[in-house]
């Protein structure tokens, strides 16, 4: 069989080699010291290799590192309606899509700011309803597609100005809230408006965790409300809205930080007094009712006097009203905005 | 001691163990600026470097004040070993932490960042932290411990635990509310300080009963 033959040949040099007679050139033989510092030498390699790996990884890991920009999450089945361009319109450079859908606050679905892209893959959006109820003469459940019938689309790009100092020039497609609001028809005891977001632990994760109060609830005083710069947004850059930033239905408020921008809309409501909102509940010190962008007045932990454009490493200066005081300055005339931060 | 014996010029019995520590500290950093370099820091680039950074400060602050802990507990004498260098690489992030915050993220603007650290506590605490640990680097060789005097150079590098709070306390107050992650870090900060203590009192009862024992009227 070959396999004999293969297998009595190795056994013939092995015996050549180790007979007595006929011993390996001393050159070849390698000195006992070396053997061992040569096992030595690979058990240490590996293991500076495996702890490098544990430590670099370890740390890594723990600082967020791994991490990584996750997938951007389905957008909603249905697409937009014929969107048509609104005023208002800023020249300032779009910041770009996979920017504004992947750097989203948005804590029901956690508190990283990739979290929401990563996560909100969780959140059905159809069938969705939205209520208007309240100091109304019409209270009425409208499905959101029928609503985005009723209202056509307007393009508004607009600049968004986070609390936390960063911005972002966002192209949104929506319609004014003022007509919504006007075809329900608020009764004369009307003046604030209640929004409140979806509670749906199973849909929203991050409701399960008890930090904030859910849902998220936000508000504005009825001329705020009605102000032409008011929009219920259902899409960005002509697409419907990703889930992490809002769907399907969100509020943009330009003058005011993003956090008032509540978003996925189950509810609105018009009220006597002014509603509860979920930030200024969690600090009353830090995020007011108000929440009108202001350079001179500074969160106590950092400055609002500048912020970052996102996509850009100089801050820039802020501006008041984040650059729409021609536009809304007249509704805090004779107001204290220090107070009414 | 025990220390001594890990602590011999060459690593002792695990001449790998330094080196590859030191490798795995460099990795953060690495990492940041190959993804900085390939524009893979997200959105806000500086302030995901800023955030990584001043973690890995606080991460190997807290290691370097484990390894005496860990001497107590465990009786582990391998992590002594690696305490100054651990202390080092914090004070590396800490310098890359304020210097990402300062030039990148302020623009070397100097009366906003006197605002910051005058002005604001949260980074009035970071700060502190960070100037807390200037003078434990530059006392950090043997040298330093020789001209100091052994009980000196110690009782001044206890303020690595006040850095160890004052960084603490600074990751807490960044979070906007969910504190859950800073939390983590507290607990651990506070069990390292919990041993010391309980060390500390140990010792001491010790050092009585043993006074108590050979006082000439006993």
């Amino acid at each position: 069989m070959p396999g004999c033959r293969v297998l009595s040949r190795v056994s013939i040099e092995r015996t050549r080699v180790t007979t007595p007679g006929n011993p390996p050139p001393s050159s070849e033989i390698t000195p006992e010291a070396l053997y061992a510092d040569r096992r030595r030498f690979i058990k240490s390699s590996l293991l500076f290799a495996a702890t490098a790996a544990g430590v670099g990884g370890g740390l890594v890991w723990l600082t967020g590192g791994v991490r990584g920009i996750g997938a951007v999450a389905a957008e909603a089945a249905a697409g937009l309606p014929a969107v048509r361009p609104g005023p208002f319109d800023t020249s300032e450079a779009r910041t770009p899509y996979a920017d504004v859908t992947t750097y989203n606050n948005f804590y029901e679905f956690g508190t990283n700011k990739d979290d929401p892209a990563r996560f909100a893959g969780s959140l059905k959006t159809r069938p969705w309803t939205v209520s208007i109820e309240g100091e109304v003469h019409k209270p009425q459940t409208v499905d959101v597609d029928a609503l985005l019938r009723l209202f056509p689309l307007e393009e508004r790009v607009y600049r968004m100005r986070c609390v936390e100092a960063w911005s972002m020039v966002i192209p949104w497609d929506g319609f004014p809230l003022g007509d919504l609001i006007r075809r329900a028809e608020p009764t004369s005891n009307a003046r604030y408006v209640a929004f409140t977001t979806l509670l749906d632990p199973a849909r929203m994760p991050g409701q399960r965790r008890g930090f904030l109060e859910w849902p998220y609830v936000e508000g504005l005083r009825l001329d705020e409300a009605l102000h032409p710069l008011t929009i219920l947004a259902a899409g960005l850059y002509g697409r419907p809205l990703p889930n992490q930033d809002g769907a399907p239905l969100r509020l943009v408020v330009p003058w005011k930080y993003g956090f008032k921008g509540i978003k996925s809309i189950v509810r609105i409501a018009l009220t006597r007094e002014q509603p509860p909102t979920t930030w200024n509940v969690a600090g009353p010190e830090e995020y007011g009712f108000y929440a009108n962008v202001n350079p001179e007045v500074d969160h106590p932990r950092w400055s609002q006097a500048t912020e970052r454009r996102i996509g850009e490493v100089k801050r820039r200066p802020t501006l008041p009203f984040n650059g729409y005081a021609e536009q809304v300055a007249g509704l805090y005339a004779g107001m204290d905005l220090r107070r009414n931060f | 001691m025990t220390a001594s014996a890990a602590a011999r010029p060459g690593g002792g019995r695990r001449p790998w163990l330094k080196p590859a520590v030191f490798a795995g500290a460099l990795a953060p950093l690495g990492l940041i600026l190959w993804q900085a370099g390939r524009g893979e820091l997200g959105a806000n680039p500086v302030a995901e470097a800023l955030n990584r950074l001043g973690l890995t400060a606080l991460v190997c602050l807290l290691a370097s004040l484990a390894c005496t802990p860990l001497r107590e507990t465990l009786g582990w004498t391998w992590p002594i070993a690696l305490r100054r260098m651990l202390g080092l690489f914090a004070f590396f992030y800490a310098c890359l932490h304020f210097g990402t915050y300062a030039v990148l993220d302020q623009g070397l603007h100097a009366r906003a960042i006197l605002a910051d650290v005058t002005k604001r506590k949260f980074i009035f605490v970071g700060f502190s932290a960070f100037v807390l640990l200037i003078p434990l680097a530059a006392t950090s060789t043997a040298a330093a411990v020789r001209r100091l005097g052994f009980p000196r150079w110690k009782r001044l590098h206890r303020l690595a635990y006040a850095a160890g709070i004052l960084g603490a306390i600074h990751f807490w107050l960044r979070v906007k509310k969910d504190v859950r992650e800073p939390a983590i870090y507290a607990a651990v900060l506070a069990v390292l300080l919990l041993v010391r203590v309980v060390v500390f009192a140990r010792e001491r009862a010790r050092r009585r009963a043993a006074a108590a024992l050979s006082a000439p009227g006993a």
